[in-house]
């Protein structure tokens, strides 16, 4: 009933570059309608399912919201969240790991410090994959809960303006959103960050006939525009010159001073986890969504599980 | 036959690659791993009408596979594959590249998977505006030279 599957295309769940915007629009609709379902409604959507939640390197939001979105439909976790307790350290390989946990479950949910493990998993495994983030590669299900959040603030994707602040270069989350919103209508994207840590030219020239790029070392001049901000972590690894993460880390703190600047409905959105890069003060105003945002990675991981897990 | 052709004939039999940019000849056999098998005759640097100056190879007693084709293509662009037969040019094409090769390229990203445990490499070509490969795997782009750097 819930599953109208000719929807989805896809049978893993490894990047947002194999998504269609039927795909995506697929996803948010049924993690709305799920979101809308008490527990004891969608608890047995999966039942007598096994999810294996395998990660590789340590997670917090991820592992514990796919756990959770995995027993609110009813299926079982099977699993491990420390490499170090599994037989990769006697030196098996992730090829041979998938081919004996594929035996045994239903849908695979895997974290891997190397890029590409996901999609090397999906290859090996009959048994549908999703990523939990393949090294600095992709993490497809932060972008669709991104994506989620916006439309279920906004009602709609479509036409926002969204200023993307801070390591625009480095960071794969800001990637795959760009990319994903590249996909929608009438998108204005606004690219804050310092020179060294700009969007690379291979992320804008993929969306620059479909969205319009605005780019900017400076916060203030496009605050007035903005339906969202997306802020992210400026990494002090990044730098070579320390001195030179000095007099930038400071310039990018967003404080309450900046709702003076912004229009009503503005929000701010991250990934998570932030360092100091929103001040606390933040966290009681409306424009906060940072906490909402990381909330809803239940629902949307609760529509991916059910979409994927329901297939075989 | 034109002027251009005179150097093509040395074999009787076999393939010469013609019009391959200055300093590829070398590379091009490194590749093909020949060995002993075959008379080869290189090439380098040699006037070209069409490109100025070029490198050729002439290989007796051989035809390339496709999967050999392939190979010089990633990093022989435009070059010319002649098909030679009782010292007469049987055919010649121009070499295309493939949209996706298995198994040439080594991924240049240390932290891909392809560098971890022993996997067949795949790669999609895109061929404009500027020669690129994407690892099937990790999705990090190359560039010509990468490419050049990095065909097994």
């Amino acid at each position: 009933m819930l599953i109208e599957r000719s929807n989805f295309a896809l049978a893993d769940v490894i990047s947002i570059n194999d998504f269609s915007l039927n795909d995506i629009n697929f996803i948010l609709s049924q993690a709305s309608r799920l979101e809308a379902m008490r527990i004891a409604e969608k608890n047995s959507l999966l039942s007598g399912k096994v999810v294996a939640s395998l990660f590789f390197e340590p997670s917090t939001r991820t592992r514990l919201s796919f756990e959770t979105a995995a027993q609110n439909l009813g299926a079982k976790v099977v699993g491990f969240s420390d490499a170090n307790a599994t037989s990769q350290k006697k030196g098996e390989t992730l090829s041979d790991t998938i081919r004996m946990v594929e035996k045994y479950s239903d849908v695979i949910v895997m974290r891997h410090p190397l890029d590409g493990s996901a999609r090397r998993a999906a290859e090996v495994s009959a048994k549908p994959v999703i990523n939990a983030g393949d090294g600095s590669n992709q993490h497809p299900t932060q972008t669709l809960l991104d994506l989620y959040t916006m439309r279920k603030e906004f009602g709609k994707i479509d036409g926002l303006k969204i200023g993307m602040l801070g390591d625009l270069k480095y960071g794969r989350t800001v990637h795959s959103l760009a990319v994903a919103l590249g996909m929608f209508e009438g998108i204005e994207l606004y690219f804050i960050a310092p020179g060294m840590l700009k969007m690379p030219e291979h992320i804008t020239n993929a969306i620059k006939d479909k969205v319009k790029i605005k780019e900017s070392a400076e916060l203030q001049e496009f605050l007035p525009e903005l339906d969202v901000l997306y802020a992210t972590r400026i990494q002090k690894e990044r730098f070579a010159d320390p001195l030179e993460y000095e007099r930038i880390k400071d310039v990018y703190i967003l404080t309450k001073e900046i709702l003076q600047r912004t229009k009503s409905g503005f929000r701010i959105m991250h990934p998570l986890p932030r360092i100091n890069e929103i001040s606390n003060e933040l966290d009681e105003t409306d424009a906060a969504l940072y906490f909402q945002q990381a909330a809803n990675g239940i629902p949307v991981r609760e529509a991916i599980l059910n979409t994927l897990g329901n297939e075989k | 036959m034109k002027n251009d052709d005179i150097r093509l004939t040395p074999i009787s039999n076999g393939t010469v690659l013609d019009h391959l940019k200055v300093g590829t000849a070398l590379k091009i056999l490194e590749l093909l791993k020949l060995g002993h098998q075959h008379a080869i005759t290189l090439a380098i640097n040699t006037e070209s009408g069409k490109l100025g100056r070029k490198d050729l190879v002439f290989i007796e007693g051989k035809e390339l596979t496709l999967e050999e084709t392939n190979k010089i293509a990633l990093i022989a662009k435009g070059a010319t594959l002649n098909i030679i037969k009782n010292s007469n040019v049987a055919s010649k094409t121009k070499i295309e590249l493939p949209k996706s090769v298995n198994g040439t390229i080594k991924c240049i990203n240390p932290n891909c998977i392809t560098n971890a445990e022993s996997i067949a490499t795949k790669f999609s070509i895109f061929p404009a505006p500027a020669l690129k490969a994407k690892c099937h795997y990790c999705e990090r782009e190359m560039n010509e030279s990468e490419i050049f750097n990095s065909v097994k």
